[in-house]
């Protein structure tokens, strides 16, 4: 067989398929935040701990009351979204007449709260979880999981579903115009403020789902989620801030190109996105897919 | 001879009233991961088990006002560095004791020596402590990078493991760990075929197991640690990467990481340990008393290190009815054996390494263990002659 | 100075003279070091408007040259603290010309970028120790003479440090400069229209904000002997906004202010474990949602509403005029 730069292609195709299943969670959490960043003009810090939450609910359904992992695919988000509610309706909602930073300043903030409230009860040395689809096919060229190939799939669905319902349905177009013109939307008799609030519930249930997905994968622990929302955000601003599809495409891309990028430079590619994020800011500020406003 | 028995009573007599008219104030500081990666193998626990020394100890009976302080140095060397500092110049700290993470450690070794304080390190991996940055004012108690490579890498390699690939955190302590278990499994006749380095801490191995499983190699040796090394195991159950014939070999594991994976995931996985709560009756009580007070987790090897390591920094200060000069209190230590009830007896080495026995565990199927803490078989003991680094090879300056 | 900054001033330099006998002056300097690192950085947020999210790597960079300085190449103290303060400068130059190019959210990740990147360098550059840092940086006598291995010697050294930074921040903003600045941040287009390069404005402040950042690191790396990866991680950058903020953003003293209680908090409830954390976030919040304007800032306008309505009342006895009533709606 032959091989590309001295790597081995069963090795190449094994690692791009790795990159799609963590771009699935690139996506799933990029979207959650252009969601919100989109609708209520909030860089929302507090994703990764929410995304932690949504694992940890999963972990404490299962431990506690016995709910296996599928019960709490749907529990958990919607447990964490009601979470994200109530902190949109007593804390954010107050800070949208002021500048984006103040909304970013709270919700990190919160997030050091939050983590340290877990910290503080679970230790750090992470839970673990067992993954309900044990085994995996083996692809030829790699054995892949069935659980990861379920990852990518539930994803996928739930990305295209958010794009579906917000791009082409009534509803989508509500929030849309909700955003360029609240007062307008508000006059048509839609109830913007509750609008918002459920937004920034769905966003935050999808942090929540992410976590629950990656329960099995990823240890359950306080901070799998601090390290891994700096990098989402460099999705999101790559993808172009608020760009709903922008944040799904580039979730996806960028885990392949980690993915490469351990093929061939391993130590870089925690790195990489920045590199990327760097690149793209500087020709194109809006992002890939935003549109310059 | 009865004269002589009695003149040892008198002066016993004697040493004890002098001793109680100038009693011996020693503040102990615990400094060690309190909220981190390593918090739940060092920790509190690691408190609990200086308390718990102090207290069997009976330094209170012999005339020692024993004050223990702890803090947390969240694995960072400069907040580390700033706690020592103000405990040694401040708050009248006489030895610190723990302090897991390589890179503080060695921040610590450094400031102990300034000061003429005492530095006995449970916590910490880096073979350096007694090698090239060993210190008169140092000892390095539980384990080190080469006596778990030694242990794992050469039983592993007698065993048939010939060829390796190394997982390998990416810094200091990562890259200590692979270059002595390199330097073991060469020596013994096996090969390295490749290594790939991952950032620290990260969070998906997947790909670096799978550029393993390409190599071929017949061994994975895994050189991080904490919540590293639980992920990579548990992915590489999840890649079936055993299935398929390869082996994992984890350098460094306690306990609480076992728990952590679950025997499902870690079945079969062979380390070096230092200590085992189940090994005996001792342990077992010891152990019985720790979980009662530390949420029923057992006793790692660093915080049953903690324990032995005050009993015998105590007898130093005793013999010299002082602790405020500490390289005579370290220079003491090294003179007397050691023996306690935790890790019997050994002694501590002029490079400062303390000696004794360790040895080579397998994690048990679910279907053998009894339940929660029920991890290890013993595969051999590792005697202590063999088990660390011989002393002129570490390039210790207190060698010669 | 205003009278009341003066008056805060002199009390600040005399409290200053007087702490080290009574509290543990590495303590001190480690206050000091953070304070002029947070008076940089609020340069930049407070009086331009731009909020860094990368401002660890001018720190940390600095911290890291200057230790290899001085322990590597056994240059003198005085003269590695320069480099490495010179070395942010440069860094400065280089990050601000490609960040102010974006505002806002932007500028913020642009900042977060780089300060990632360099992180990255920093973890993997064979001189900077990777997690190990640059450990046992000696204190050699400042100017040969200086003995800064005495606590009480180097306190006084830093101060004197931190006293020339934290003067010419206060230089800057009230220089024609300074009032450039602050038009930027209110209203940018229109200090464009009025023939102000802004571009030209906002890389000058960038790059003085990350020469001081770099000062402070410098000073940090001689103090505690050690350059370490906390020094460039984005949490530092996170924890030098939380200080400005917590202190009064655009106010003079807020950041000293800001500094000192996020530091004494750190040193004090290190005990606390996760707590520590779990309150600095709480304090994150209560400050985002109720005092937005920081201690020095509640402060001021406390004292500015009381001043005020003293005035007010004191008009009010001389002449029971009706005008008094409108200016009073007007505080």
């Amino acid at each position: 067989m032959f091989e590309l730069i001295g790597v081995p292609p069963q090795m190449l195709f094994g690692q791009l398929t790795l990159g799609l299943v963590n771009g699935a969670f690139y996506a799933v959490l990029s979207l959650g935040l252009a969601v919100i960043f989109g609708l209520l003009n909030v860089i929302n810090f507090t994703h990764g701990a929410q995304y932690m939450m949504g694992a940890f609910i999963a972990y404490i359904l299962l431990t506690v009351l016995g709910i296996p992992f599928w019960g709490s695919l749907l529990l958990a988000p919607i447990l964490v979204g009601i979470v994200g509610i109530a902190i949109e309706r007593t804390m954010l909602r107050k800070l949208y007449h002021l500048d984006h930073l103040y909304g970013l300043l709270l919700t990190f903030g919160l997030a050091l709260v939050i983590e340290g409230l877990f910290r503080n009860q679970y230790g750090v040395s992470g839970q673990p979880y067992a993954s309900p689809l044990p085994g995996g096919y083996n692809l030829g060229f790699m054995f892949l999981p069935k659980y990861r190939g379920f990852v990518v799939l539930a994803s996928l669905v739930v990305c295209l579903g958010t794009w579906f319902v917000i791009e082409r349905t009534k509803l989508g177009s509500y929030l849309r115009a909700a955003v360029e013109r609240p007062d307008l939307v508000q006059a048509f008799g839609v109830n913007v403020p509750l609008m918002i609030t459920l937004t920034y519930g769905f966003g935050v249930a999808l942090a929540g789902f992410a976590g629950v997905l990656a329960a099995p994968i990823y240890q359950v622990s306080p901070m799998m989620g601090a390290n891994l929302i700096i990098v989402v955000f460099a999705v999101v601003v790559i993808g172009g801030m608020g760009s709903i599809l922008g944040a799904i495409i580039t979730g996806y891309m960028l885990g392949i190109i980690e993915g490469l990028t351990r093929v061939f430079y391993p130590e870089a590619s925690s790195t990489v996105i920045f590199v990327i994020m760097a690149i793209v800011l500087l020709i194109r500020p809006q992002g890939l897919f935003g549109t310059a406003k | 001879m009865v004269s002589r028995k009695l003149l040892y009573g008198l002066s016993a007599i004697a040493f004890m009233a002098a001793t109680s008219a100038h009693a011996v104030d020693v503040k102990i500081g615990v400094l060690n991961d309190q909220s981190g990666l390593y918090s739940d193998l060092t920790g509190m626990g690691s408190v609990w088990a200086a308390r718990k020394a102090v207290e069997d100890f009976g330094a209170a009976d012999k005339g020692i006002n024993v004050e223990i302080v702890f803090a947390d140095h969240q694995n960072k060397p400069d907040v580390g560095s700033t706690v020592a500092r103000q405990w040694y110049d401040q708050d009248g700290v006489d030895a610190i004791f723990d302090v897991p993470t390589s890179s503080v450690a060695l921040a610590i070794n450094e400031l102990t020596r300034d000061r003429n304080k005492v530095f006995i390190s449970s916590g910490a991996a880096t073979s350096d402590l007694t090698g090239s940055a060993c210190s008169p004012n140092t000892v390095h108690w539980t384990y080190d990078t080469w006596s778990l490579a030694n242990g794992t890498g050469r039983a592993i390699v007698e065993t048939g493991g010939k060829s390796w690939f190394f997982i390998t955190a990416d810094y200091a302590f990562g890259h200590a760990l692979e270059r002595d278990t390199s330097a073991v499994v060469e020596e013994f006749g096996g090969e390295v075929v490749g290594t790939v380095r991952h950032p620290f801490p990260g969070s998906d191995f997947s790909s670096f197991l799978l550029q393993a499983q390409s190599s071929g190699a017949q061994i994975i040796g895994l050189a991080n640690a904490g919540g590293d090394t639980v992920n990579t195991v548990k992915q590489a159950s999840e890649f079936g990467i055993v299935q398929s014939g390869q082996n994992l070999a984890a350098l460094l594991m306690f306990i609480t990481d076992v728990h952590a994976i679950g025997l499902n995931d870690a079945q079969g996985l062979i380390f070096t340990e230092a200590w085992y709560w189940d090994a005996n009756d001792t342990n077992r009580e010891f152990s019985e008393a720790f979980s009662a007070d530390n949420r029923g987790n057992k006793p790692s090897m660093v915080q049953a290190g903690v324990y032995s390591s005050v009993i015998h920094y105590l007898k130093a200060v005793e013999e010299l009815g002082s602790a405020d000069d500490g390289a005579a209190v370290v220079a003491k230590m090294k003179e007397l054996p050691t023996d306690d009830k935790l890790f019997g007896q050994g002694e501590v080495r002029q490079d400062g390494r303390k000696i004794h026995d360790m040895y080579l565990f397998e994690v048990k199927s679910p279907d053998e263990s009894s339940g929660a803490w029920d991890y290890y078989n013993l595969r051999a003991t590792i005697p202590a002659a063999e088990a660390f680094r011989p002393l002129n090879e570490g390039g210790c300056s207190l060698v010669n | 100075m205003n009278n009341r900054t003066l008056i805060a001033f002199i009390a600040f330099l005399a409290l200053a003279f007087v702490a080290p006998f009574f509290l543990y002056p590495i303590y001190l300097i480690k206050v000091l070091c953070f304070a002029l690192f947070a008076c940089a950085f609020n340069l930049l947020l407070g009086y331009v408007g731009l909020l860094s999210f990368g401002h660890a790597m001018f720190f940390g960079g600095a911290s890291y040259f200057t230790g290899h300085i001085v322990k590597v190449w056994g240059w003198p103290t005085e003269i590695s603290i320069l480099a490495g303060t010179l070395m942010a400068a440069l860094m400065g130059l280089v990050a601000g010309s490609i960040a102010i190019r974006r505002q806002g959210i932007y500028f913020a990740m642009v900042t977060l970028a780089l300060a990632q990147m360099f992180f990255f360098f920093s973890l993997q550059a064979p001189f900077t120790g990777g997690e190990d840092g640059i450990q046992a940086i000696p204190r050699r006598p400042l100017f040969g003479v200086i003995d800064i291995y005495n606590d009480m010697n180097l306190y006084f050294v830093v101060l004197a440090i931190f006293t020339f930074g934290f003067l010419v921040v206060y230089r800057t903003i009230h220089s024609p400069f300074g009032q450039v600045l602050k038009a930027i941040r209110e209203n940018e287009p229109r200090a464009v229209s009025l023939g102000y390069k802004t571009d030209h404005y906002k890389l000058m402040a960038f790059v003085l904000s990350a020469t001081l950042a770099g000062l402070a690191g410098a000073t940090k790396s001689i103090a505690f002997q050690i350059a370490s990866l906390t020094d460039v991680a984005w949490q530092m950058s996170g924890e030098v906004v939380l200080m400005t903020l917590v202190g009064g953003m655009g106010t003079i003293f807020g950041p000293v202010v800001g500094a000192a209680v996020i530091v004494t908090m750190q040193n004090y409830l290190a005990g606390f474990g996760e707590w520590v954390l779990i309150i600095q976030g709480v304090i994150f919040v209560i400050v985002v949602l109720l005092f937005r304007r920081g201690i020095v800032g509640e402060l001021s306008a406390w004292m500015d509403r009381r001043n005020r309505r003293k005035e007010v009342a004191q008009e009010e006895i001389a002449e029971s005029d009706a005008a008094v009533g409108a200016k009073g709606h007007s505080a």
